[in-house]
């Protein structure tokens, strides 16, 4: 993106009667790259809340199928703090 | 060996009687007190992740004794885990599932969404992920 830019700025300075149209002309590619980060700040943003719950998915069914037997008898062996 | 259980049947009765208890003692260790009080008046309730939490306001000894349960299980958690090639949490959460399941009537659990619920005769409402 800032490549494009640079001609277009060369330009401007080349031609010095048309200063005003090119000034135009350079208006919406100098934005572009403002507007392409605006777009990808918006969708970092989005996805701040659905992270919490994928960490709580992390933990897979079959995980905790392998562990629940251990577990149960852990929790009879160790009676007093559960 | 003979000789002396028989020459000292006191001794020998002693140590059965302390046998005896430590084996009771480890098999059948008993709620600290101010818990179960607590846990059947329903301050206190068993938590999707594993550990106990409060459901009101707690008074700063039930914190103490919640709070020395909870560093407790967590020691025991780490260790299973480990001996399991699992996480604490994952380990911790498979013991929340069973936790609630040995919950009984008119005990404090919490639902997956994270309100608190009063278990009934009906089964708990558990995680889909629980066995």
């Amino acid at each position: 993106m800032t490549r494009s830019c640079k001609p277009a700025t060369i330009n401007r300075m080349n031609s010095g009667n048309n200063q005003i149209r090119s000034r135009i002309r350079v208006w919406p590619l100098a934005a572009m790259p403002l507007l392409l980060t605006m777009g990808g700040c918006i969708t970092v943003k989005a996805p701040d809340k659905p992270i919490v719950i994928e960490l709580n998915i992390n933990i897979k069914q079959e995980v905790i199928y392998r562990l629940a037997a251990d577990a149960a008898q852990t929790i009879d062996k160790n009676a007093e703090i559960f | 060996m003979v000789r002396t259980v028989t020459s000292t049947p006191m001794f020998a009765l002693t140590a059965l009687a302390l046998a005896s208890f430590g084996l009771s003692s480890s098999a059948m260790a008993q709620r600290d007190p101010a818990y179960a009080a607590a846990r059947e008046a329903g301050q206190v309730g068993e938590k999707v992740d594993g550990y106990l939490g409060y459901v009101g306001p707690a008074s700063p000894a039930l914190r103490a004794v919640v709070e020395d349960i909870n560093i407790k299980r967590k020691a025991v958690y780490a260790q299973k885990a480990q001996a399991n090639n699992a996480t604490v949490e994952e380990y911790a959460l498979t013991s929340g599932c069973v936790l609630i399941d040995h919950t009984v009537p008119g005990e404090k659990y919490q639902a997956p969404g994270g309100s608190w619920q009063t278990r009934t005769a009906a089964a708990p409402q558990r995680d889909s992920r629980c066995p």
